[in-house]
């Protein structure tokens, strides 16, 4: 995955990694933004499996997750979707999801399904390295990166420790909170990125907030990757699919 | 509970990152706390003065002579400021929170107890409040929410996913990531992330401390089984857990939420019915009514303060190694328990405490009249009086709701 994201780095001075919700509205939906998304140059997607109870997740994403549930979404259905679009797709995609998902599928039966449709990595936002010993042996096994987590309160110390665990990337979350809302990238922002940045080798991809070219174009130089989230889903909401493309071009 | 907050395989702290050192923060004032006398001791002076402690316990005698078994014997939480159990966690937290220097609280609450002990102490500590209440537990329990806000709190009705206590843990979560600096959260129940249980349950300890001292003094022994309801768990842990230290054979009984019964699927039943499996949501890992693919189910109690996904894992512990039996008691159970108690004690149970009494009323009459029982009442359910009249479909408070609406509805078009 880290090789995948460093080869791309050479030739671009900034990632794009972009968030769909599975299910919601629709796969077929999901189907027609992710095309729009990789035609458009979008470097990495992240594919998340909708849980109840999605406790890091602001109000856009946390409703998605709900509809996508109301419509009847399986984590079986959310298995084939996937495998589907990662035959199709020369990009690396990632699931995000919830450890429940992963726990009462099995843990190692969702890692070896996840390996066999070539799944590159996971983010599960509410399972630190502590919890996840079983977890992160089954990663290094499967040969899947597990995504770890900085956020601005992580001190040096927890940072360089999240770090030893972590493979493809790190995720910065931008500021305290959950998804969906604006963050400002001034002066604790920049200084926040230089203690990530001295904290590991690993590419950093900044999420939480990024809506326009103008917040990639701050992150520009400071980190290796951006995360748009809860834009995209509420562009699809308000203008439907076909907006994807031109705004993700437009991003650039 | 291990290092990493586990009770055997249950408990745990699957928090996201930026709650982490948050929780490093909270461990360490916590302990800190456990290992100071003069913390228990402030906290026990706290609570004889400004709540009811120590709280009585009552023998019930025509209960007893109603069903010839055990004596029976209620431990009065009820009669704890603000009306049940919550004040003991809610004021140990509140000194806790004052130790930490922080300036806000925010809570989850599904019956509105928790909710009304934490705005209660908010106001007397002068922090900020916010407490967040499934939008469906707001309608069901509107004279909570009035004092709630009459107390200074901001009351946040949750609208997503099943309109009840998970939800308005997620959203408290979701308020706590965002500020986190200042805010402590004052979680209700032994549930949720370490140190949580451990914490609430620590604090709910002197239910049982005092109730151990109180049965020797009157029965001359300890009881033969203890009763507790069982939603969270938290006053459940309370009564048990100084019985669970004791080598005597004392059984502890633990009694959920039947709902509609236990095959209807509208249910609280995690651990007396086969229907719940093992979990990790809402920061912890337990046994959760959930779906196969790990999405939480709907569930149903006449009780809100019962109407949870996940149970203690401390309790789930317990139930392993079968040290705390679990039964359940129905709806229409619990009415008649109710009923059956207030006709016979003058003692009104709030609908989760009426769950106790049923289940021990179940058993009791079977017991030599040398023994004794403890129930816990939980909390007292005249300040209910909505909900269980509801419950209740008593006509004449039927007609009073009805123009009482009609003087209002006068008022609003006049």
């Amino acid at each position: 995955m880290e090789q995948q994201l460093r080869e791309r780095l050479a030739k671009k001075d900034i990632l794009l990694m972009t968030h769909i919700v599975l299910g919601y509205p629709s796969f077929d939906v999901n189907r027609e933004v992710i095309e729009q998304m990789v035609a458009n140059g979008v470097d990495c997607i992240e594919m998340q499996i909708p849980f109840s109870e999605p406790m890091a997740d602001g109000p856009v994403i946390l409703k998605a997750n709900q509809d996508a549930l109301a419509n009847g979404t399986r984590v079986a259905d959310c298995f084939s979707f996937a495998e589907e679009i990662i035959r199709q797709h020369n990009i690396p995609f990632l699931f995000m999801t919830y450890y429940n998902i992963i726990f009462k599928y099995g843990e190692e039966a969702f890692f070896k399904r996840a390996a066999d449709i070539g799944m590159k990595g996971f983010i599960i936002p509410d399972l630190p390295p502590e919890m996840g010993e079983t977890f992160l042996a089954l990663a290094d096994k499967y040969n899947i990166a597990p995504i770890l987590i900085f956020a601005p309160t992580s001190t040096d110390n927890r940072m360089q420790e999240l770090a030893t665990h972590g493979r493809g990337f790190i995720y910065c979350v931008a500021r305290r909170g959950v998804t969906g809302k604006k963050s400002e990238f001034g002066d604790d922002f920049a200084e926040y990125l230089e203690r990530c940045r001295a904290s590991t080798t690993l590419p950093l991809a900044v999420g939480f907030g990024i809506q326009s070219k103008e917040d990639i174009d701050a992150l520009r130089g400071k980190a290796d990757m951006a995360v748009i989230g809860s834009r995209t889903i509420k562009l699809v909401e308000s203008e439907g699919a076909e907006a994807v493309g031109p705004f993700i071009a437009g991003l650039r | 509970m291990d290092a990493n907050g586990f009770y055997g395989q249950w408990g745990g702290a699957y928090i996201p990152e930026v709650l982490y050192q948050t929780f490093q923060d909270l461990k360490a004032e916590y302990s800190r706390c456990r290992r100071d006398p003069a913390f228990w001791e402030e906290y026990l002076e706290l609570m004889s003065t400004y709540s009811c402690r120590p709280t009585p316990l009552t023998y019930a005698e025509n209960l007893t002579r109603h069903f010839g078994g055990a004596q029976i014997y209620i431990k009065r939480e009820d009669l704890n400021h603000t009306g049940a159990h919550k004040a003991n966690n809610v004021m140990g937290q509140g000194l806790l929170v004052k130790r930490m220097g922080k300036k806000r609280v925010i809570a989850e609450t599904g019956a509105g107890q928790h909710g009304m002990a934490t705005a209660t102490m908010a106001a007397k500590f002068g922090l900020d409040c916010t407490i967040y209440m499934g939008e469906e537990d707001v309608l069901r329990q509107r004279p909570n929410v009035f004092w709630m806000e009459k107390m200074g709190a901001t009351v946040v009705p949750v609208k997503d996913g099943s309109r009840t206590l998970k939800d308005a843990i997620n959203e408290a979560f979701r308020d706590w990531v965002t500020n986190v600096d200042d805010t402590h959260y004052v979680f209700g129940t032994a549930c949720g992330p370490a140190p949580f249980p451990e914490m609430v349950a620590w604090f709910q300890s002197i239910i049982g401390i005092e109730a151990a001292g109180q049965i020797v003094k009157y029965h001359g022994k300890m009881p033969a089984k203890v009763y507790a309801c069982v939603g969270g768990g938290s006053n459940a842990m309370g009564i048990f857990k100084r019985f669970l230290d004791d080598k005597e054979d004392i059984e502890l009984v633990g009694v959920e939420a039947g709902g509609h019964g236990a095959d209807s699927g509208a249910h609280a039943i995690r651990l007396s019915s086969p229907d719940a499996t093992p979990g990790v949501a809402q920061g912890y890992k337990t046994m959760f009514l959930q779906d196969d693919d790990g999405q939480m189910n709907q569930t149903h109690s006449v009780a809100a303060g019962l109407d949870y996904v996940g149970v203690s894992p401390i309790l789930t512990s317990l139930w392993e190694d079968k040290r705390v039996r679990f039964e359940s008691a129905t709806d229409d159970e619990v009415m008649q328990a109710l009923d059956l108690t207030m006709k016979t004690e003058g003692i009104i149970p709030a609908l989760e405490s009426a769950h106790a009494f049923a289940g021990a009323f179940r058993e009791v009459g079977d017991l030599s009249t040398d023994d004794a029982i403890i129930i816990n009442q939980s909390g007292r359910g005249d300040k209910d009086i909505f909900t269980i009249a509801h419950a209740f479909e008593d006509p004449s408070w039927e007609k009073f709701i009805i123009d009482r609406g009609k003087e209002y509805s006068k008022k609003y078009s006049g």
